[in-house]
């Protein structure tokens, strides 16, 4: 397919016209309401930075009271919340949010598109990102930190073991972080499989976006289990509902298992990102292209499937049946696999071109000379017999900051310096990023190498003092001195960043001659990236400069982007992108007070917050329905409709990715309700007091009340909306209905599960009610992608609700 | 296990100076993976230091992709399957009974055993867990509280404490002497106190009586 690019333009006054559009208002003003990629990107980035610096200094702590046995520096409850804060913030505060912030900031550069597919949500991700880490961090300042370690095993985060708020302020500050990591996660497979330039074939697409593409699709479906975790264990804290409390058919196993499904997968979520950047970084620096495209991509779709077979490798000590041992083994080592190909891959790119010792290459031999060493101790401790002797020793601590400093921090500062100049505008001063990368490489390995031995000379993790053991002083003071030169590497790394904002040199335009999309952009990048989208592959800068492509300016005053189909990126239609608002902060902190009132305990006023945060959803709602249809001759000769009308818009791809992840949710829980009936000691559970007649007639009026919501969906007519919403309403009233008859809760975790099964039904017939009513708010010839998305949700409420009524009749009739 | 009494390598909680079967062929597994790693990661920094030579040998794709990226790799792990199979098979009486039978209960922050006192009938103590050296002794876990887990080095792999369920672990002491001991969970405030010790008495000359370990420390050599 060929596309002919509009005819110049003259660029100053494209520049303008985008400016105007695609802009924000100066001050604190434009800080709020800005949901630009660009600003949010960084902004992400930054205060990942930020609290990669408190979660440092928290690291010097720990350091500090392991340099002499019997430290005195912190006592024991203090230090057991410092290193648990300190693990959280790395994981959570700043890997996470760091990877979301690249994404967002690179791929609509990278994909020649001007924003990520939903704006609002980026911003309001964001949000949640900020007051939920000032959640945590007013926590630790106040000394109500969580100290359960950032594992939280139940049940020593339990109500009866942590009596304290601390662990809620995990449970719930943590979740509410999270938000922002699936908000992230949907936008970035709809942003990569719908927003690409035209003709970028899903197959001829950076690695980059391939990388975050596997990326995006593990956080879909290896989040949900630790949110399911979460919230089942603030149920227990809070309404005493025995999820985890083996006295009464929970098992505090089950936590382990949903902690791991998500933990594992992290690792590769943190380090698949990383390696997209190496993939990208590294041939420019050795003037080639990359070797093997196609067995990288086929090496990230092996490890996104495999990293989910992996999680039992962190519990081979509970206690687990030799043959599932030996899979799990045996899955570990084979993870192994794929991060082979691409180690070799990009060593062979070296071989292929000329490399060149400049900064981000430092960087990235950084990352070799120490990643390699973590992923082969990885491989050791996924071997059980020493897996045994290695877990929660020392030697466990080292591997996993090998892997994720080697795959994840020395990637990163090397995309700092490389990209640096899209944001800035500027060239680095020489000297000072040499100097900080000698430290920071020489610290890490005088800190952690030596700590391997430390492990293995039997050192557990997490204790304060060891003053029954002198053989272990020596390896624990050479890793805090070195430790603290480490920590000097990354001030002056920080330093670096500034002074390169400061005094750079103006940079030209693709200073490394990289020769790919992003840098073809202005530096510093302007708010709309592009003033015309790509047509050809190789387009040049001065070109699009001049609006010579598809989309040029802004000449209906709307944020508009193509959008094309999945696979080769044919054009489809006009996507209309919100614009600046005040909803994302205001949606987040509504959340925040919903949030709080939870940590205070105050359950009766909580659900009044929801219901605002209902209210900010209906608002957010209108931008969609005062869309006026236009027809946008996109090029000379192909003219597209805006989204307003289509079914298949970027709305209803978001909500198929929000399913996937709800999915997840849900096969989380069927986990949990197999796990704890197969394994858990204390089952079979008491005689259910439900009476059979009422509670089958109950059961019957949901779903026949939901089989017709999900008709009415279907049906699409004009008064369809209605009659599905108050199908909704009656399948309400049914469930409250049951809730009202339910055993308590407390009594056993069987009836603790109903009773979350049923909140789970409650709110998916809640939202449908909410997305049939936005159906119905829609003008009746642009309302189709709203109808789609109510009919999507409608139909996953349905197909859940009847599972868990299989699930509830499989349980009495085994009874 | 030679490699291990080398200076530095010492110490009463050391994988590395092992003692029982189990301890003795996870300490030479780690030895043989060591060694192969070490092996990997020359090869690795050699191949990235060939890169910066002017002169080199132009390699096909598929070279480094399949043959080093699969091949390799694969080739690597079967052989580390092998060497997990062969000790594994040295392991296998880790679930099976044995003569002695004794219980570990854990709770915040102490470790109290249950064990066949100098005359046969059970006695209990806390902090020190005796058992007759060379015999193979079953150690059944539990916990009263949260998770802990059951460590001794020097003898053997570590075994969780997990709430409402009862994990059995086999130890051999093959001679006697004071071997320490310590859980590796952390379980809160007091986790560091959960320190304990085996004392493997000749199965022929038990002490007489088994004492706690606070209140009569006792001087064994250690072995």
């Amino acid at each position: 397919m060929t596309l002919s690019p509009h005819p110049p333009q003259r660029a100053l006054a494209l520049h303008r016209e985008l400016e105007r559009v695609w802009g924000r208002p100066r001050g604190v003003r434009g800080f709020l309401m800005s949901v630009n990629h660009s600003d949010i990107g960084l902004r992400f980035m930054v205060l990942a930075g930020i609290y990669f610096g408190i979660g440092g200094i928290l690291a010097m702590l720990i350091r500090t009271q392991l340099a002499t046995p019997r430290g005195a520096f912190l006592d024991s409850p203090l230090y057991n919340q410092i290193f648990t804060m300190h693990g959280s913030i790395m994981m959570f505060l700043f890997a996470i949010p760091m990877l979301e912030g690249l994404a967002m900031y690179l791929l609509p550069k990278m994909l020649g598109t001007r924003d990520m597919a939903f704006p609002r949500l980026s911003a309001f991700g964001w949000w949640c990102y900020l007051f939920g880490g000032l959640i945590l961090l007013g926590a630790l300042a106040t000394g109500l930190a969580p100290d359960g370690g950032w594992f939280m095993y139940a049940p020593l985060s339990s109500r009866e073991h942590s009596p304290g708020v601390n662990a809620d302020v995990w449970l719930l500050g943590i979740t509410f972080v999270e938000i922002s990591a699936l908000c992230a996660a949907i936008e970035i497979v709809v942003t990569i499989l719908r927003l690409r330039a035209p003709g970028m074939r899903l197959t001829r697409m950076p690695l980059f976006a391939w990388y975050m593409l596997g990326t995006a699709v593990m956080m879909l479906a290896g989040f949900p289990p630790l949110i399911l975790g979460s919230v089942l264990l603030e149920l227990e804290r809070a309404f005493d509902w025995p999820f985890f409390d083996v006295a009464r058919g929970g098992d505090s196993l089950l936590w382990q298992h949903l902690f791991w499904l998500f933990g594992h997968p992290e690792v590769y979520i943190i380090f698949l990102p990383a390696a997209g950047a190496i993939s990208t970084i590294l041939p420019v620096m050795c003037r080639t292209t990359i070797l093997g495209y196609e067995a990288i991509v086929a090496a990230i779709l092996g490890l996104v499937f495999l990293s989910f077979g992996l999680w039992v490798h962190h519990m081979f000590t509970v206690g687990i049946p030799q043959m599932a041992l030996a899979f799990f083994s045996a899955a570990s080592m084979l993870v192994a696999v794929p991060t082979g190909v691409q180690i070799f891959a990009w060593i062979g790119t070296m071989w292929k071109g000329r490399p060149q010792l400049s900064l981000p290459m430092l960087h990235l031999l950084g990352f070799f000379g120490t990643f390699v060493m973590g992923g082969l101790t990885g491989v050791m401790l996924a071997v059980v017999p020493f897996n045994w002797q290695a877990h929660d020793t020392a030697f466990v601590t080292a591997h996993l900051h090998y892997v994720l400093i080697g795959g994840f921090v020395f990637p990163m500062m090397a995309a700092a310096v490389y990209w640096l100049p899209l944001i800035s505008g500027r060239v680095r001063v020489r000297g000072l990023g040499e100097t900080a990368f000698g430290l920071i490489f020489l610290g890490f390995h005088g800190t952690f190498f030596i700590m391997h031995l430390t492990g293995l000379l039997g050192m557990p993790r997490r204790i304060p003092t060891y003053a029954d053991h002198p053989e272990w002083m020596l390896p624990n003071l050479i890793s805090t001195a070195f430790a603290f030169m480490m920590a000097i590497g990354f001030v002056l790394f920080a330093l670096d960043l500034l002074l390169h904002g400061v005094f750079g040199r103006r940079s030209p335009r693709d200073p490394w001659d990289a020769g790919t999309l992003e840098w073809t952009l202005p530096l510093p990048v302007p708010s709309y990236n592009i003033a015309a989208q790509p047509v050809a592959t190789q387009p040049s800068a001065v070109a699009l400069a001049r609006g010579e492509g598809a989309l040029p300016g802004a000449p209906r005053g709307r944020r508009e982007v193509l959008a094309g189909s999945t696979l080769d990126a044919r054009p489809q239609h006009v996507a209309v992108l919100p614009g600046n608002s005040l909803l994302p902060v205001a949606t987040a902190a509504v959340i925040g007070i919903f949030v709080l009132l939870l940590l205070i305990g105050a359950y009766r006023l909580a659900p009044l917050a929801l219901l605002v945060v209902l209210a900010c959803g209906w608002a957010w709602h209108r931008f969609g329905r005062d869309i006026r249809p236009t027809r946008v001759a996109v090029t000379p000769g192909l003219i597209l409709p805006d989204q307003t009308g289509l079914r298949d818009s970027l709305t209803s791809t978001g909500t198929v990715a929000l399913l996937v992840a709800d999915a997840a949710l849900f096969g989380s829980f069927l986990f949990a309700v197999g796990f704890l009936g197969v394994i858990a000691p204390e089952w079979p559970a008491p005689a259910s007091g439900l009476a059979p007649a009422p509670t089958l007639t109950l059961i019957g009026l949901v779903m026949v009340a939901l089989l017709a919501a999900s008709v009415a969906g279907r049906h699409g007519g004009r008064t369809a909306p209605l009659a599905g919403a108050l199908a909704g309403l009656a399948a309400l009233a049914g469930v409250a209905g049951l809730a009202l008859m339910l055993d308590d809760p407390t009594r056993h975790a069987r009836d603790a599960l109903r009773a979350a099964a049923l909140g789970f039904v409650a709110l998916h017939i809640g939202v449908g009610i909410v997305l049939a009513l936005i159906a119905r708010d829609r003008q009746p010839g642009t309302g189709a992608a709203a109808g789609r998305v109510w009919r999507l949700w409608q139909d996953f409420t349905l197909v859940t609700a009847a599972a868990l009524v299989l699930v509830a009749a499989g349980q009495e009739a085994l009874a | 296990m030679v490699p291990g009494s080398l200076a530095g390598c010492t110490g009463p909680l050391s994988t590395l100076t092992p003692h029982g079967p189990e301890a003795t062929a996870i300490a030479t597994l780690w030895w043989v993976m060591l060694a192969g790693s070490a092996l990997i990661t020359a090869l690795v920094l050699l191949l990235l230091a060939l890169a910066f030579r002017a002169r080199r040998p132009a390699l096909p794709p598929a070279f480094w992709t399949q043959g080093l990226g699969l091949y390799f790799s694969l080739g690597v792990l079967t052989l580390l399957m092998g060497v997990t199979i062969l000790t594994g098979d040295r392991l296998s009486g880790r679930y099976q009974p044995a003569e002695v039978t004794v219980e570990a209960i854990a709770r915040q922050w102490q470790w109290r055993f249950r064990q066949p006192g100098p005359d046969g009938t059970p006695v209990e103590t806390t902090g020190r867990l005796h058992i007759p050296a060379g015999v193979p002794v079953e150690v059944l876990i539990r916990t009263e509280d949260v998770i802990h887990s059951f460590w001794v080095p020097q003898l053997a792999g570590k075994l969780d404490a997990i709430p409402g369920h009862e994990n059995r672990l086999r130890l051999i002491a093959p001679e006697a002497g004071l071997y320490q001991g310590r859980s590796a969970e952390f379980s809160g405030a007091g986790y560091v106190d959960m320190g304990f010790e085996v004392l493997a008495y000749p199965p022929d000359d038990p002490p007489a009586p088994f004492t706690d370990r606070r209140t009569d420390p006792v001087e064994a050599p250690r072995p």
